[in-house]
């Protein structure tokens, strides 16, 4: 979730640049308009911060794609989380349920990256509080692999083998300025939280 | 008694000279001196004081031996560097007959330490109703002079009036504890801007000053002396002044705590500051030193309010009112009135010693360190500096408010009647 | 200090801000079908009540049971300032039941702050009022009943109350209420102006960061709300004032008063109300009167205080001293 903070040094380099991204996110809209027929029950849900821009580019394309809005919201997971004890509390970021619910429809959570699996994890949990989807699908920017959970994303943006020892940056323009991802090296420095 | 030679000690705070005790008395003062047999004390650098005189004790017994005995009192007194204690009436039972008041004075003969004065209460019971038998404790062994309800205020003017003409047959002296009643109902502490913001029941200045002002007129209208005890604010200090600028009989204490300390550390919600009459401002603060300094306060006492740990270890309200103070009295007065430059080492023998002896009509104390004199004596180390340890205390309690604080000076010595109580600053 | 709520004189304006924003998110999960999160799961709350309080314990109750904590009740009235058990050993009792938080409510002024200093136990402080100190808690649901209605929009996330005219009316002196809001509203940036009679003001309020004033008809225009606070029948048997009628014929709200506030102001009460003394039943049932939304906001200020005091391995307020999962 906030492992954007990390920083990533000098040895950063990009491995998506802005066209790259745009790209993706198209094929991921394609690709959830292919496997949801026609996509008409769709509910795209953010995971904060930037997992909800991801999820309203994806809203845009989708609406690009079958002329129709699809409804599009975030779901914060910090409450949920496994791992609260081992940091000072956090501040929360907004849950915003499209005014339609989850009832019957078909979640698709969006994150930026894929790590742990733990982010996710919570994410169900969250949404099991919430209401009763028909199914949920994951779309993520970015997987990097170590998977700690049997969880894996329906759509992929890239496949980043990466190790331990290195970062994933991800940049989004409303939030960063621009759109990139920077595979980097960890610092010395603590937590690398991804 | 063998002889003992104090030498190089500065008197007072004067040039060094050779004390010479033999048995109970001082027989020889002056330089180089010697003696067949006698024990020598160096005293170099030193300050020799007659020994301090407290007008104003608690020492509990009979009745709560928990938080202090006549013996254990008495201990921390000498430690302290006094060799006479005035024990106030506020025990259980209290001391408004002269059986209790003999019953303390007794003790404190055993005791050994210190001499022990009992004072008397003013009225039955500390009630403020009725007379107790003034007569009766004053023609009693332990010979009462001075008549308190310490802890209670004799509020009706009437009784008061009564006490203050009473007592005159056998030059006695009523030792008023200021506390309008009515105006302190609920009272926690000092009623000014930390209790408004701590939301403690507020103590006025005014609950102080106004029966100080209404005794000081009562004592010049029936040709009295009155002592006001334990002076806390700046007003109360105007009042005594102005009593004393018209020729009345009016004297008054002030306590070491009120000297140093203010309303401030009541922040900290901690019940080693609850005291009464309550700690008060800075500007209450410098203008008791001032008074003290200047005479309008004529002593030092200490109000040595001794309380178990559970009376203090709990929250505000719940807690006992009081300090022990008689074993850091005098470093709190060198800190506040000396090292500050406003009284000598002799202001200090006047304020600590002659004066309460004065006021209380002590006889064989607060006498000059001169040959003939009995030898009660405290001899300080006026460069000492050291953190302040409850653990270490003669006292049962602990209930200072200055633990861990760095105070200067230590009494090294303290004699009474020619015996060492203390030695190299422990009990002897 | 932040790892306890003591006062709310020790809230930064940032932590009073961070408190009010987790506490709209919060308010969001009542919407929801299922009104608890898992996130105090396995931590304890106790209630530790030395006053009789229903209102408070219960909201406390339901914050912390929505944020799955256990939740122990103590009911321990009048036990300690009576000479039964003391404070002391009712906190030991407490810490070896392994309270990770002390929700306390107590008659005497400065119990919580001893409870927190004293090292008698080891789990965070909250004070749900202390004597004729603080009710910090009240100060926040206050502060964030005032924010949704008078700062927009969104609720006036993120924002403080810059610029606010808070007036608050009845009796000072004895009202931990006021003197928590009177730090709170400041620091959040609101100017307060504080109405009694002379008698209910504290002597020394000159040295609080508000106004006073003695006429409530003075400054009800420029109002932006005004907080009427319970005023208690006792008082009058002390001389605060002479008669009730006397009283509310002064420092009352009733609806000739109201309609001299500016339109957008709200009339506010921490309850429980006493009608036809400080408030009259038309003000207290009219919409611009806030008492009931206060209720329903205090659950979610409570359950973002204890969200950012044990949702952690440390507070997430501010200047907390660091700690670790060592030395905790």
């Amino acid at each position: 979730m906030d492992a954007q903070h990390g920083d990533t040094g000098n040895a950063a380099r990009p491995v998506l640049e802005a066209p790259d991204i745009a790209r993706v996110l198209t094929r991921i809209a394609h690709e959830i308009v292919e496997r949801a027929k026609g996509a008409d029950d769709v509910v795209l849900l953010g995971i904060p911060t930037r997992g909800v821009f991801l999820a309203r580019r994806l809203a845009d394309k989708l609406e690009e794609i079958t002329g129709r809005k699809t409804p599009v919201g975030s779901l914060d997971i910090t409450m949920y989380r496994d791992d609260l004890r081992l940091r000072p509390a956090r501040a929360l970021a907004r849950t915003d349920i499209p005014g339609e619910g989850i009832e019957g429809s078909l979640v698709v959570l969006v994150d930026d990256v894929l790590f742990s699996g733990r982010t996710i994890r919570a994410a169900l949990d969250a949404l099991g509080d919430i209401g009763r989807p028909r199914a949920v699908q994951l779309a993520v920017l970015v997987d990097r692999g170590h998977r700690e959970l049997p969880i894996r994303a329906d759509y992929v943006g890239k496949n980043l083998p990466t190790s331990l020892r290195e970062t994933v940056k991800v940049q989004l323009a409303e939030e960063d300025g621009r759109d990139a991802v920077l595979l980097g090296v960890k610092q010395a420095a603590p937590a690398d939280a991804q | 008694m063998s002889k003992i030679i104090i030498r190089g000690a500065r008197i007072l705070g004067g040039e060094p000279q050779d004390v010479l005790i033999d048995g109970e008395t001082i027989t020889e003062v002056g330089t180089g001196l010697d003696a067949e047999g006698a024990t020598v004390i160096e005293a170099e650098g030193q300050i020799l004081l007659p020994g301090l005189v407290d007008l104003h004790t608690h020492l509990r017994e009979p009745g709560r031996e928990d938080s202090e005995t006549v013996l254990t009192g008495t201990k921390a007194a000498a430690v302290g560097g006094f060799t006479a204690v005035h024990a106030m009436a506020n025990t259980f039972p209290v001391a408004d007959t002269a059986g209790v008041v003999e019953q303390v004075w007794r003790l404190g003969k055993e005791s050994g330490y210190c001499d022990v004065q009992p004072v008397g209460a003013v009225t039955v019971g500390l009630e403020g109703k009725k007379l107790a038998e003034l007569g009766a404790m004053h023609d009693s062994a332990a010979g009462v002079k001075v008549f308190s309800d310490d802890g209670k205020c004799v509020d009706d003017a009437v009784i008061m009036r009564r006490a203050l003409e009473y007592v005159k047959a056998f030059d006695g002296v009523v030792a008023q504890h200021a506390q309008e009643p009515r105006l302190t109902e609920g009272a926690q502490m000092n009623e000014g801007i930390v209790s408004a913001e701590l939301g403690l029941g507020g103590w006025p200045a005014v609950a102080e000053e106004s029966i100080i002002a209404r005794d000081v007129l009562l004592a010049a209208h029936v040709g009295s002396r009155v002592h006001i005890c334990h002076l806390s604010t700046a007003g109360s200090v105007e009042i005594v002044r102005w009593a004393k600028s018209k020729g009345w009989n009016v004297t008054a204490e002030v306590t070491p705590h009120h000297l140093l300390l203010t309303d401030e550390l009541v922040r900290t919600y901690n019940p080693v500051y609850k005291v009464n009459p309550p700690l008060r401002t800075e500007a209450d603060v410098l203008a008791l030193r001032e008074a003290l300094a200047d005479g309008t306060i004529d002593c030092v006492a200490t109000d040595h309010a001794p309380h178990p740990h559970e009376d203090k270890d709990c929250e505000w309200a719940a807690a006992a009112m009081g300090m022990v103070g008689l074993e850091t009295a005098l470093s709190v007065v060198q800190q506040t009135m000396v090292d500050t430059g406003l009284i000598d080492w002799a202001g200090v023998a006047d304020r600590m010693s002659f004066r309460p002896a004065a006021i209380g009509r002590l006889e064989g104390h607060g006498r000059p360190v001169s040959a003939g004199e009995p030898a009660n004596l405290t001899l300080v180390d006026p460069a000492y500096r050291g953190a302040v340890d409850p653990a270490g205390f003669a006292s049962r309690s602990r209930n200072t408010p200055y633990e861990g604080r760095e105070l200067p000076g230590r009494v090294t010595h303290t004699f009474l009647r020619g015996r060492a109580t203390v030695v190299d600053g422990k009990l002897a | 200090m932040k790892r306890h709520l003591i006062s709310a004189a020790d809230l930064t304006r940032d932590d009073a801000v961070l408190i009010l924003d987790t506490a709209e998110e919060m308010a969001r999960v009542a919407d929801r079908p299922i009104k608890k999160l898992p996130t105090l799961r396995g931590r304890t709350v106790v209630n530790l009540f030395f006053e009789d309080s229903t209102r408070t314990r219960i909201s406390f109750e339901a914050a912390a049971k929505r944020l799955s904590a256990d939740v122990i009740n103590f009911s321990a009235k009048g036990s300690s300032v009576s000479k039964g058990e003391s404070l002391k050993d009712t906190a030991l009792t407490l810490e070896a039941m392994g309270a990770d938080a002390v929700v306390i409510r107590h008659g005497a002024s400065g119990a919580p702050y001893r409870l927190a200093t004293s090292g008698w136990i080891d789990g965070a402080v909250v004070n749900a009022g202390d004597g004729t100190h603080e009710h910090p808690t009240q100060a926040l649901l206050d502060a964030f009943t005032m924010r949704r209605r008078l700062v927009g929009p969104d609720a006036g996330l993120g924002r403080d109350l810059d610029g606010r005219r808070i007036t608050v009316v009845g009796d000072i002196l004895h009202s931990r209420v006021a003197r928590s809001n009177v730090h709170l509203l400041t620091t959040l940036g609101a100017h307060v102006t504080l109405v009694a009679p002379p008698t209910l003001v504290p002597v020394g309020v000159e040295q609080w960061p508000c106004d006073v004033s003695y006429s409530l008809d003075d400054v009800l225009a420029k109002s932006d709300a005004v907080m009427m606070l319970r005023v208690q029948r006792e008082r009058m048997n002390a001389a605060y004032f002479p008669t009730e009628r006397e009283y509310s014929r002064r420092y009352g709200l009733d609806g000739e008063r109201m309609a001299k506030m500016p339109e957008h102001a709200v009339v506010m009460h921490p309850g429980p109300m006493v009608r036809g003394m400080e408030i009259t039943a038309e003000v207290a049932d009219s919409d611009r009167c806030t008492v009931v939304e206060q209720v329903a906001n205090g659950v979610s200020i409570r359950m973002a205080v204890l969200y950012l005091l044990l949702g952690g391995s440390d507070t997430a307020l501010s200047a907390a001293p660091a700690r670790t999962e060592e030395n905790k």
